[in-house]
């Protein structure tokens, strides 16, 4: 085989138009899919992660030892194990819950676990002054938890939750085991259809177009909330 | 005193488990007076400050703020009750992530329930008091340790306290921006603000204070005028410590 043939190959291999053009519009649904699933897992998994932070520091130990227990089992267990349980096991409980659902609720659960301990290591950090400072001022716990402390550990934070927002959108990819129509699924179908291995070719682009920019905002939003101390 | 004191501590224990800070300790700071605590490190001078404001719990004994104890207070009554102190800091605190106004404004709105336009027209008031209202919209990373003692000055008068509470409000300053930070406090003084120091300033305290306390081992060992325990001091350890403090500083 030549050069020129080789590449030609490579080509019909990964590229090829024919394929592309007939699997673009089931791509760019499934593509539609992952973005709104990740845009409810990051908001959710981060909110949830939020509040369940605040409540630890409360300091009571009836709710630090359920969140503290969930935080460690949810960051210890690997996804898929808990959406295979989710998808195939608790329909013998008689739980019936569609693919996209038990993503989204698996994954926005792994995202808070993560989000709780980030936003938690935050507040340990804040020197002690900075609470003192507020409570010294006649601001409440509450008060000073959400307008002086808070916002530092959301700033200390911002480059872990990042990283750990991406990384967990990223498993979007596990829908493709229980049917989920998101970029994985629809690629790998088309390309065990197709015999072709352009559609992984796509989904490759499709998590490119997705995640670049992702990748590129957060650069972004960690520039804009550091600042010297 | 015909008035009753503004602040007054009467028979105040700490115990930190079964260490004792601080035994039977009796002050009386009047309005408009400063009242300078010295003495040695770990003699429970800062706890005996923070126990005025209930950042430090008293194991037992009183403390009167304009004639109203706050020991006893409940909880829920606290955060009213600490509005009547401003407490300065020896590390500032700052909040680092807004604005020099900003910081003078939170408490206002969120403790006082201010409105943002009146306070802000506090805040600004408060910081040309103390000489940085041109700094306003700076964060506090760019100010030296000198402006940001006095910003925090700033954010504790914007909320009207009845007395100050200086925790060594200048030990963590380079020499030459303490002056600055002890102008604003003659300021106050001046003033008619009520005043409790905490600080190794003697020279300050030999100057501005009206009383001097000194504080060894928990206890109060001796109080009276600057010029009674600068000039005439009647406790050994007191002796002691001045002597010490003044081998140290040099031209004292």
């Amino acid at each position: 085989m030549n050069a020129p043939a080789g590449f030609q190959r490579f080509v019909e291999v990964f590229f090829d138009g024919a394929i592309i053009d007939r699997y673009l519009p089931d791509l760019l649904s499934a593509m539609v899919t992952t973005l709104w699933l990740g845009a409810i897992i990051i908001v959710t998994g981060v909110a949830v992660g939020l509040v369940l932070a605040c409540l630890r520091s409360l300091q009571v130990w009836w709710l630090t030892v359920p969140i503290v227990m969930f935080a460690d089992i949810l960051r210890a267990l690997p996804p898929l194990v808990l959406i295979l349980i989710f998808y195939f096991g608790l329909p013998g409980l008689g739980v019936m819950m569609s693919g996209p659902l038990v993503l989204f609720i698996v994954l926005a659960a792994v995202l808070a676990a993560f989000c709780e301990e980030i936003f938690w290591a935050g507040l340990t950090a804040l020197p002690r002054g900075q609470w003192e400072a507020g409570r010294a001022t006649g601001m409440s716990f509450a008060q000073t938890l959400i307008w002086v402390a808070l916002p530092q550990a959301v700033r200390m934070g911002v480059p872990s939750l990042v990283n750990r927002s991406l990384a967990i959108t990223k498993m979007t990819a596990l829908g493709s085991v229980i049917g989920v129509k998101e970029v994985l699924a629809v690629s790998s179908s088309a390309q065990a259809m197709s015999g072709s291995a352009t559609p992984l070719t796509m989904a490759a682009a499709a998590y490119l177009a997705i995640f670049l920019p992702a990748v590129i905002l957060a650069r972004w939003l960690e520039r804009r909330f550091s600042w010297k101390v | 005193m015909a008035q009753t004191p503004m602040l007054e501590i009467t028979a105040l224990e700490k115990r930190f488990g079964t260490v004792e800070v601080l035994r039977s300790i009796d002050l009386k700071v009047g309005r408009g007076e400063l009242v300078f605590v010295i003495g040695p490190s770990g003699s429970g001078k800062s706890t005996m400050l923070r126990c005025c404001n209930r950042l430090e719990e008293p194991t037992s004994g009183s403390i009167f703020i304009d004639g109203r104890n706050i020991v006893n207070c409940p909880a829920a009554e606290l955060n009213r009750l600490r509005l009547q102190t401003g407490m300065v800091f020896q590390g500032f605190h700052l909040y680092p992530h807004m604005s020099v106004v900003r910081n003078v404004m939170l408490a206002q709105i969120k403790a006082l329930k201010r409105d943002k336009v009146t306070a802000r027209t506090r805040a600004m008031d408060m910081l040309d008091r103390v000489g940085l209202a041109h700094k306003a919209d700076a964060m506090p990373s760019e100010l030296s340790g000198g402006q940001q003692q006095r910003v925090a000055i700033a954010r504790a008068l914007a909320l009207n306290p009845k007395v100050m509470l200086f925790d060594e409000p200048t030990s963590a300053l380079d020499p030459e921006l303490v002056g600055s930070v002890l102008k604003v406090m003659k300021d106050l003084r001046a003033e008619g603000m009520t005043m409790l120091v905490v600080s190794h300033e003697m020279a300050f305290a030999r100057e501005a204070a009206d009383r001097v306390v000194f504080m060894d081992g928990g206890v109060v060992v001796e109080q009276g005028p600057p010029e009674a325990i600068f000039g005439n001091p009647q406790h050994d350890r007191t002796r002691a410590f001045l002597s010490r403090v003044s081998h140290h500083a040099g031209a004292e």
